[in-house]
């Protein structure tokens, strides 16, 4: 055992520097690192500098155009851009919808979709979920009906993460009779969404942003040749992708930025005759869920180097979207504390990214509590921490 | 020891409990919010006309009584609806330091007009830097002849915008956070150099930011005793502090009951998720907090009404234990509902929202923890 990086490793976190430096531009890293959101035109201008780069895919194997990366060349390439601020990758394309059609896609399917998903020309989005399906996904309605070479798709998709962005979304479609066992009649569809018969609108989250939708098929033609896998496959692929899904969702790297800017800032924020950090109520919270942090990033650790031949986590994934999305929630509270008073002010056009004026309230108080309201949806979804908790039962002890 | 309502209390809870049932649905609050003034004049008079301004005034000023029992009631069934109407900032701070410390022709001028609806109030006491301090005042007033010349900013000053008079401490002697040489002066909101950049607040109220700038004041606008008015905003804060810890149960109530409901409704793998045990035991925690909560207040409430000095303490015990609580049960609510629990258009969020917001007026749990075991 040994958690030294190597010089080549350490060779390799230098070139990462030096490209975040030359390449990610200031405008995109404060707003990151103020946690507010960038415009989509942004996200795809910094998805496009990955890729000239070459680094567009760390997750993907290397024949597709994935950099073939080990764990640790990850976990460095992870920590830096968090602590640089940069832009995360917007997950559904890259990260979700490619490794399903990689590996359980035709080859003509692997040659249209991947290389876009690669260029990020494409912006993609996930339709799993439906108004009557959040948990109990295997029981989604939306029905894809065979005629003739195409599926007519009726149904509802709801909680599309920036599906008024999408150009393309996958979703578990139900192509069985009813009379069929739930899972073995979902299929995995690719739907174009300027398909006539789409409609989006918007769903408002806590934090007074759109960021989720909802997503209407009427009628809507998807040819038979969008289908990845088998008729009845669906599900299979997808819970392969849910558990690529978890560990991305840990964000050890950003809980890490996080904390670090936190403690700076308590520093910098008066408090009575001291400074918050030299409360001791405070610094206790703070240094716990520091605490917490490290076991988690070995924790991630350990994980990332079992699976580093390829395959897909197991069911230990849980413990990381679990352990993950409550040290960030934790580390969102204390930011509100932080803010005091000044957690209070909800002044929107202040997280607009063409906002100009004078904010209320010192930095990063303003966004807050936005951010811990909107931030509770991390326990949420990808599968909720109820739910992972269920599968670390089932599967990992065997109740 | 008595636990149970007087006639009156009872009859005024009942009044407020069907305003909030009948007039005060989660719709009609939206409308309300997204209105340029934030809350419904027209609500306003009502409250006026039923004579809940009054509640937390002396007789001898025109009101109710106002003891911290009564003021619990009206708060706590205000809280249920998590009514945005200015009650604690015009009626309870404000309205409460003059009542404390106004000359009898401050009292009349300025009492008359709050308890008929007819006029807004603001306390404006927090500064950027002085976090829950309330002795940490940089606002300065100096004296120039008769009048006092006052400039700084006072920060976050909940109804600053609507109010028409503002009470604001100011440092009239001493350094920044000496707990003496700290006045209270009314001054009009539209009095020439005071600057008010109002905005909406993350619970669907609104305050404003408000910047004095050499404005002059006369000395008939003194509140109180020059250089010694601390004591009386610690109590008004207490007071205030009672006050939203009592929106707080309120608000608790509705929102793990209304969690207990969804539960039963909301069906997945076939069955109601109430069915989960897992999300039983869970609700029973949001209960037994919301009870705990309860209990807090009333001892609270019954602490400020007792003589024994015990008041700060118990207040601050009583935000710290409800803080908990309230964060819990909000969290929790949000988490069982789902991902509809983080949209604008449940109202579970907002009641979520402002079980947030409350843990940190007057003072984190860490700050009324520390102030206890001083
Ligand atoms: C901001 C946001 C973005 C999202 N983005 C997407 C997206 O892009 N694409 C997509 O397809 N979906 C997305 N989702 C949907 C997300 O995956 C679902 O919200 C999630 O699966 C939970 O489903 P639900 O909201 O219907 O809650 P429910 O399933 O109704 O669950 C409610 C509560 O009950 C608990 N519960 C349910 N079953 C059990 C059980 N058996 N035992 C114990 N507890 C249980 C849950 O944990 C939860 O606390 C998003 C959600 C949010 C909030």
């Amino acid at each position: 055992m040994n958690i030294d990086l190597s010089p080549a490793e350490l060779d390799f976190q230098a070139q990462v520097r030096q490209f975040l430096e030359e390449k990610l531009p200031s405008h995109y890293s404060d707003r990151v690192l103020k946690g507010l959101y960038l415009k989509k035109e942004e996200y795809i201008d910094w998805q496009k500098t990955l890729y000239q780069q070459g680094w567009a895919a760390t997750n993907w194997p290397v024949e597709h155009g994935g950099t073939g990366w080990t764990p640790t060349q990850k976990y460095i390439w992870a920590n830096e851009c968090a602590e640089a601020g940069a832009p995360d990758v917007i997950p559904f394309g890259m990260k979700m919808v490619a490794p399903v059609i990689y590996t359980y896609g035709n080859d003509e399917q692997k040659e249209r979709f991947l290389p876009d998903i690669l260029a990020s020309n494409v912006w993609w989005c996930q339709g799993y979920s439906e108004p009557n399906a959040g948990s109990d996904l295997a029981s989604l309605k939306t029905t894809a009906v065979r005629d003739g070479d195409d599926y007519l798709v009726n149904g509802t998709k709801t909680w599309t993460t920036l599906g008024h962005y999408g150009d393309w979304i996958f979703c578990l479609v139900r192509t069985g009779r009813p009379e069929e066992k739930n899972q073995e009649a979902i299929s995995f569809l690719l739907i174009d969404m300027t398909t006539p018969g789409i409609t989006v609108s918007p769903i408002i989250t806590l934090d007074g942003h759109r960021e989720v939708n909802e997503v209407h098929f009427d009628n809507v033609r998807v040819p038979v040749a969008n289908r990845v896998g088998e008729e009845g496959g669906g599900w299979t692929y997808a819970k392969v992708l849910l558990t690529h899904e978890r560990t991305g969702i840990a964000r050890v790297a950003n809980s890490k930025r996080s904390l670090r800017q936190l403690k700076k800032l308590a520093a910098e924020t008066g408090d009575g005759g001291a400074t918050l950090m030299e409360n001791p109520s405070f610094a206790q919270k703070i240094t716990e869920v520091e605490f917490d942090l490290m076991a988690l990033e070995y924790t991630e650790l350990r994980t990332l180097a079992a699976v580093s031949t390829g395959k897909a986590p197991g069911p230990e994934s849980s413990i990381l979207k679990i352990k993950g999305t409550e040290v960030a929630q934790a580390i969102d509270e204390l930011y509100v504390e932080m803010a005091g008073y000044y957690s209070l002010p909800f002044v929107k056009e202040q997280f607009e990214p063409d906002f100009a004026g004078e904010p209320v309230g010192p930095g990063m108080a303003a966004d807050s509590a936005p951010h811990y309201f909107n931030n509770r949806k991390a326990s949420i979804y990808g599968g909720s921490n109820e739910i992972q908790k269920n599968i670390i039962c089932k599967a990992v002890l065997g109740l | 020891m008595d636990f149970s309502y007087s006639e009156e209390q009872q009859m005024l809870q009942d009044s407020i409990s069907k305003f909030v049932a009948q007039d005060y649905d989660f719709d009609t609050r939206k409308k309300i919010i997204q209105t340029p003034e934030g809350f419904s004049t027209e609500n306003w008079k009502l409250f006026a006309d039923l004579g809940w301004l009054m509640v937390p005034f002396g007789e001898a000023d025109g009101g109710l009584g106002g003891s911290a029992t009564d003021l619990m009631v009206v708060m706590e069934e205000l809280g249920k609806g998590i009514v945005v109407e200015p009650y604690l900032a015009c009626v309870v701070m404000a309205g409460g330091l003059v009542a404390e410390l106004g000359s009898e022709q401050q009292k009349q001028e300025i009492l008359g007009p709050v308890m008929a609806g007819e006029r807004q109030l603001a306390f404006a006491f927090a500064e950027a830097q002085g976090r829950y301090n309330l002795a940490d005042v940089g606002v300065r007033a100096q004296q120039q002849g008769d009048d006092w010349i006052v400039d700084g900013h006072k920060a976050v000053v909940l109804n600053g915008e609507a109010a028409e008079q503002l009470v604001v401490s100011v440092r009239t002697a001493g350094d920044r956070t000496d707990a003496a040489g700290i006045s209270l002066l009314v001054i009009d909101a539209g009095a020439p150099g005071v600057t008010r950049k109002g905005y909406q607040t993350v619970d669907g109220q609104r305050a404003a930011e408000v910047t004095f700038d050499r404005v002059t004041v006369p000395a008939g606008a003194v509140l109180g005793p020059v250089d010694q008015a601390l004591p009386a905003i610690e109590k008004v804060i207490d007071r205030a502090t009672l006050a939203v810890c009592a929106e707080a149960v309120g608000a608790m109530e509705v929102t793990y009951k209304k969690t207990v409901e969804y539960t039963k409704t909301r069906k997945q793998f076939g069955v109601p998720l109430a069915k989960f045990q897992a999300l039983q035991h869970r609700m029973a925690e949001m209960f037994m907090e919301y009870e705990l909560a309860r209990s807090m207040l009333l001892m609270a409430a019954m602490q400020l009404d007792a003589s024994d000095g015990l008041a700060p303490k118990a207040v601050s015990a009583a935000k710290n234990r409800i803080g908990k609580a309230a964060r819990l049960i909000g969290q929790e609510a949000v988490q069982l509902h789902g991902g509809i629990g983080v949209t604008e258009e449940l109202d579970i969020g907002h009641y979520f929202k402002r079980l947030t917001t409350i843990q940190f007026i007057f003072g984190s749990g860490d700050y009324h923890l520390q102030r206890y075991q001083q």
